[in-house]
Parts: C-alpha cells; sequence; structure tokens
C-alpha cells in the first residue's frame, strides 16, 4: 500500500471562513461578539423579521480590501450582493447573503514555505463578503436543537484557493499563513479552535504526472490546523485505496472525525442542493472606488512575508531566526522599533528571541506588556558593542535590574553598580603589568611551558579590577605580556 | 413548461411544504397555468434590457461600524412556538 501510495499525489483546495473583528455584525448592528449569553446579541434583522431590512457595515468591505491588496487580488469596482437560499434553523431568512457572481476580490496569491519543502505560491480563486449563520446545539436535549443566532449575521470572508496544494503539509503551511496574515492584517483572530476561521478541504488524487484530476471529495467538521493536516492524509488514504482496488471514488461530503482520525460520509436523504442564487435587491450595490483602494493600501501595516524577506535578504538573518521573528505581529513591531535604534540585526534578534522572550515566557506575558522599550533594549546593545560591558553582565545583570527599573537607562543602571569594564589599553595594562610583577617565578614557569597558567594571572587581574577588567581584551593582553616578559 | 412530478417533488422539498397525493393532479394542472400565464413575458425582446434589481440608483448605502442592541433577548424569543429560557428550539436536526 505504501508503494502505491507513492505513485499518486493529492491535489487540494481550501475554502477558509474567516470571522471579522469588527464591533457589530455585517448587515445590523447588534454586537459581534464571541462570548455573549445566547441569543443575546441579536436584533429584527437578524432574526429575519417581516419588513426589515439590512444595512451594510462598511468596515466588512474595508477588511475585505485589506486582504484582497495583501494577496496582491484584483479588486472588483462593481459589488452586488446575492442570496443563497436554504432552510435551515440557524438561517433565519432563509437566506444567506453572500456574493455570487461579483466577489469583491479575484485571483491573488499567498506563499507557503511548507515543511521540508521550497516557498511557493498557491493562487486565490476569489475572497468574497458574507455572513455567518447561528449555532445549533443538539446534544442539550434530547428531543429539540437548541438554536443561538449570535454568531447568526457576523460578518465573514470566504477564501477560496485554486487546486493548487499538493499534500497535507502544503495546506498546513497554508492555514499557517493564512492565519498569520489575518492576524497582521488586524481582521480576524484567527482561532480555528473557537471557530473564527474555518476550513473546508476539496480533495482528490491523481497519478503524479497527470494532468487531469480526480473526483473531488469536499472535507468539513475540522477545527484545528492538526485536524486539517490530519483529515487530508487520511482522504488520500482512503481514496488512493479504493482507486489501487478498482473501486471510485464518490463526489461527496465527508466530516472529519478528529477522536478516530477518519472521515465519514454524511450522505443525507435530503436532495441535491439547489441555492438559487438570484441578487440581493434589499442591499444596494457598492462600488469600490481607486481612492478607497489606496486609501486602505496606505493604511496596511506591515505584512510578514515582506518582513521575512528583508529580514534574510537585507538584514542578513537566517531564515529560522526570521521565521520566529515574524510569526506574531507584536513581536515582528518590536523587532522593527529595535532595529530603528541598533544596526547590530543580529544581536537584536538575539536578544528578542533569548532574553526578552525568556522573560516574556517566564510570565506567560506578551511582549505588549513588555516594560523595558526597544531602546533600551538597542542601548544594551550598543553598550556590548563598545566593550563597555561583557555579554554575560548584560545578560546577567543590567537586563533583569532593566525590567525592574525600566525608566532608567542601561548605561546609568551600569554606571550605578559599577558594571561598567575597565577596557581602555593603559588602564589594562597597568594591573596586567602589576601582576606579573608580583609573580615573577610564576612567569618563569610560564616562560618553561606552563601555559595554563594564563588563567592564574586572568584572576589577578580581575582582583586588581574588581572584576570590571574587559576579560577578552585583558587575557589577550595577559598572554601578549606573558610572551614578551 | 411542462410541470411534471419530479419538477413537482422539487419544489416541494425545497419549499418544505407537503401535500396530499389526491392533490398532486391539481397542483400541476395550477403550477403549469402560471407558468404559461408568465410565459407570455417571452414573447417580448428583452435582449438589450438590463434586469432591475434595485428600485433606486443608489450606490454605497453604508452604515458605520458601530455596535447598538435594540431587543433583548426576551422579545428575541417572545415570538417563537418552542423555546427555552434562553434557545429557541425546533425539531431535532442533526446533518445540514
Amino acid at each position: 500500500m505504501e508503494n502505491a501510495l507513492d505513485k499518486y499525489e493529492c491535489v487540494v483546495g481550501l475554502e477558509v471562513h474567516a470571522q471579522l473583528q469588527t464591533s457589530s455584525k455585517a448587515y445590523s448592528s447588534d454586537p459581534n461578539e464571541y462570548d455573549a449569553a445566547p441569543n443575546h446579541n441579536v436584533s429584527a434583522i437578524t432574526l429575519g423579521h417581516p419588513g426589515t431590512l439590512p444595512r451594510f457595515n462598511s468596515r466588512t468591505m474595508e477588511y475585505a480590501l485589506r486582504l484582497g491588496i495583501a494577496c496582491k487580488s484584483d479588486i472588483r469596482e462593481w459589488n452586488e450582493f446575492a442570496r443563497k437560499n436554504y432552510f435551515y434553523p440557524d438561517l433565519p431568512k432563509g437566506y444567506q447573503i453572500t456574493q455570487d457572481t461579483t466577489p469583491i476580490c479575484t485571483g491573488g496569491h499567498i506563499a507557503i514555505k511548507p515543511k521540508g519543502g521550497a516557498e511557493k505560491n498557491i493562487r486565490l480563486q476569489r475572497i468574497h463578503m458574507e455572513e455567518d449563520s447561528g449555532k445549533s446545539i443538539h446534544d442539550q436535549d434530547p428531543f429539540n436543537s437548541l438554536v443561538d443566532l449570535n454568531r447568526a449575521g457576523v460578518p465573514l470572508l470566504e477564501i477560496v484557493t485554486e487546486p493548487d496544494l499538493r499534500s497535507a503539509d502544503d495546506a498546513y503551511a497554508y492555514l499557517t499563513e493564512v492565519r498569520k496574515l489575518v492576524r497582521y492584517l488586524d481582521v480576524c483572530d484567527g482561532n480555528m479552535e473557537e471557530g473564527s476561521m474555518r476550513c473546508d478541504a476539496n480533495v482528490s488524487v491523481r497519478l503524479k504526472g497527470s494532468e487531469t484530476f480526480g473526483r473531488r471529495v469536499e472535507v468539513k467538521n475540522m477545527n484545528s490546523m492538526r485536524n486539517v493536516r490530519d483529515a487530508i492524509e487520511y482522504e488520500m488514504k482512503r481514496q488512493v485505496e479504493l482507486i489501487e482496488n478498482g473501486e471510485t471514488v464518490v463526489q461527496e461530503t465527508r466530516g472529519f472525525d478528529a477522536s478516530r482520525g477518519i472521515t465519514l460520509s454524511q450522505r443525507t436523504k435530503e436532495a441535491a442542493n439547489d441555492y438559487r442564487y438570484f441578487p440581493e435587491p434589499d442591499l444596494q450595490p457598492i462600488r469600490i472606488k481607486q481612492e478607497m483602494i489606496e486609501e486602505v493600501r496606505k493604511n496596511l501595516p506591515p505584512l510578514p512575508s515582506e518582513l521575512f524577506d528583508r529580514y534574510t535578504k537585507e538584514m542578513g538573518l537566517s531564515e529560522y531566526d526570521a521565521g520566529i521573528l515574524t510569526d506574531s505581529k507584536p513581536i515582528a513591531l518590536y523587532f522593527e522599533a529595535l532595529t530603528q535604534h541598533t544596526k547590530n540585526f543580529k544581536a537584536a534578534a538575539n536578544w528578542l528571541m533569548g532574553e526578552v522572550k525568556g522573560y516574556l515566557n517566564d510570565r506567560a506575558m506578551g511582549i505588549e506588556d513588555f516594560p523595558v522599550a526597544p531602546q533600551a533594549i538597542a542601548e544594551i546593545i550598543e553598550l556590548i558593542d563598545t566593550g563597555k560591558v561583557s555579554n554575560a553582565i548584560a545578560a546577567q545583570k543590567i537586563f533583569p535590574a532593566l525590567t525592574e527599573a525600566p525608566d532608567q537607562s542601561p548605561k546609568a543602571i551600569a554606571e550605578s553598580n559599577n558594571w561598567i569594564q575597565e577596557s581602555d589599553d593603559g588602564t589594562l595594562k597597568e594591573y596586567v603589568q602589576a601582576a606579573l610583577d608580583k609573580y615573577p617565578e610564576k612567569v618563569a614557569e610560564y616562560k618553561g611551558g606552563k601555559k595554563s597558567l594564563v588563567g592564574m594571572f586572568m584572576g589577578e587581574v580581575m582582583k586588581m579590577s574588581r572584576g570590571k577588567a574587559d576579560p577578552k581584551k585583558a587575557n589577550q593582553m595577559v598572554r601578549e605580556m606573558l610572551e614578551n616578559a | 413548461m411542462k410541470v411534471d412530478d419530479k419538477l413537482v417533488d422539487h419544489l416541494s422539498h425545497l419549499a418544505r411544504l407537503r401535500f396530499e397525493d389526491s392533490a398532486r393532479e391539481d397542483i400541476k394542472t395550477d403550477l403549469g397555468r402560471i407558468l404559461d400565464f408568465v410565459e407570455k413575458l417571452s414573447e417580448l425582446d428583452t435582449d438589450d434590457v438590463q434586469p432591475l434589481i434595485y428600485m433606486t440608483e443608489a450606490e454605497n448605502v453604508v452604515r458605520e461600524d458601530q455596535s447598538q442592541l435594540t431587543v433583548t433577548k426576551e422579545e428575541a424569543l417572545k415570538n417563537a412556538p418552542v423555546k427555552d429560557s434562553d434557545y429557541f428550539k425546533v425539531p431535532k436536526v442533526i446533518n445540514k
């Protein structure tokens, strides 16, 4: 079976639904909140009462533009809404307001870096605006399903890829990038476990080298990035097995059962879906003018892929470092600020990923709450680079003191604690000469071949300087002066 | 347009409306007559006529993103035939 699997590749397209972090819903003013008590955030519009008219939230459009511009999609000028009709208890109106023939964004791409693979672009088919449904709860009452309409009408962006993904790892990498992107753009919190970002996968398999697509299966119900990866892996094996056994893959919808790690057919007696899309006459069309696009573009935050490229290509950081620094926006923004004040980028990266992250992790704290300003970290780096303090003193003494007194400058802290090391050549030379003069017999032993005595002389120098001698410089000087003694 | 059993069954499913089988022939006849009546419109040449979707020419009728509660949970649940203090209750549905 393993060998058979190697002959095939899987072809995956993903549909991601991202709940937008707006204050109010997409077509009504009731609050968009995750944790409200059931049926608290509703309105006559959300409830689908007769005679109500939807009112479009301009921020939905702004967020769609942010994402579309970031993905280099084409932005559509003339936008209409459409009704997608179906009956379900958590859809009070009997239709979902969405976009059908005029999605706000078409084309564009998201670059992914799959595990162990080269970077590649995943093309987007479209991004469109729509609304979420309410929530049905099936397991609390033996005879009824319970319906909570807080989520009904929450604005969503649906992001649809072309079938460009070739493995479960590709899908995982893609979702990682989407989540990072929506978080950088502040449009969605990207939390798959809480359902604010959801994903359906269209999966098919084909012999490697084949240009045609196999019959695809839609997999739903995956509420973590790991589930998506596991579901696609399982689905690929299942489909290859069917084909190898001479059976055919049925085009259907399957749900992922995370506890068993398998997908199950969601066959129902229902007839095939017939959504009868038609234009939504209750919402006037939206014309997106070039100025609106430029306004959004102007205010776009730095994007993770751009920062990654800059860190690796211009700052000379490793891909590993750049990956960690751009993984979350607050860390990246701190690094951005830090590099405004120091040109030692490698040291800046090391300090941020080492001491600073260590401090934050110990306290389960986000960098937003880190008390020390980027300027102060840059000043520590400056103190080290100019030989005023050692790395060890900086990390073990100055940094902890600074976190206790973030208003003070690292230099002032070092000075008041007598941590500035002696690196003046003349002064150091005096210390070394004094040490040599104190132990002439040891100098002779050194000359006789006992090179390990360097340590003893170093100790003497440190003692005389009360620990303030620059150890690197002093060490070098002790060796030189011993050789020449 | 021909109204056959398949179409009637499909429409009845979409509308979630049931009927006695004895009414089937009457429904087919009535539906057919309504469709024939509307069919009259296709006598007109509408090739160059854009469909009328909106009642006004207005564009970009948007709302600022400000939240406001206008009804209470009690009011929201008031008209529901079956409910408890927090939820609407509907016949058990398992699959979407």
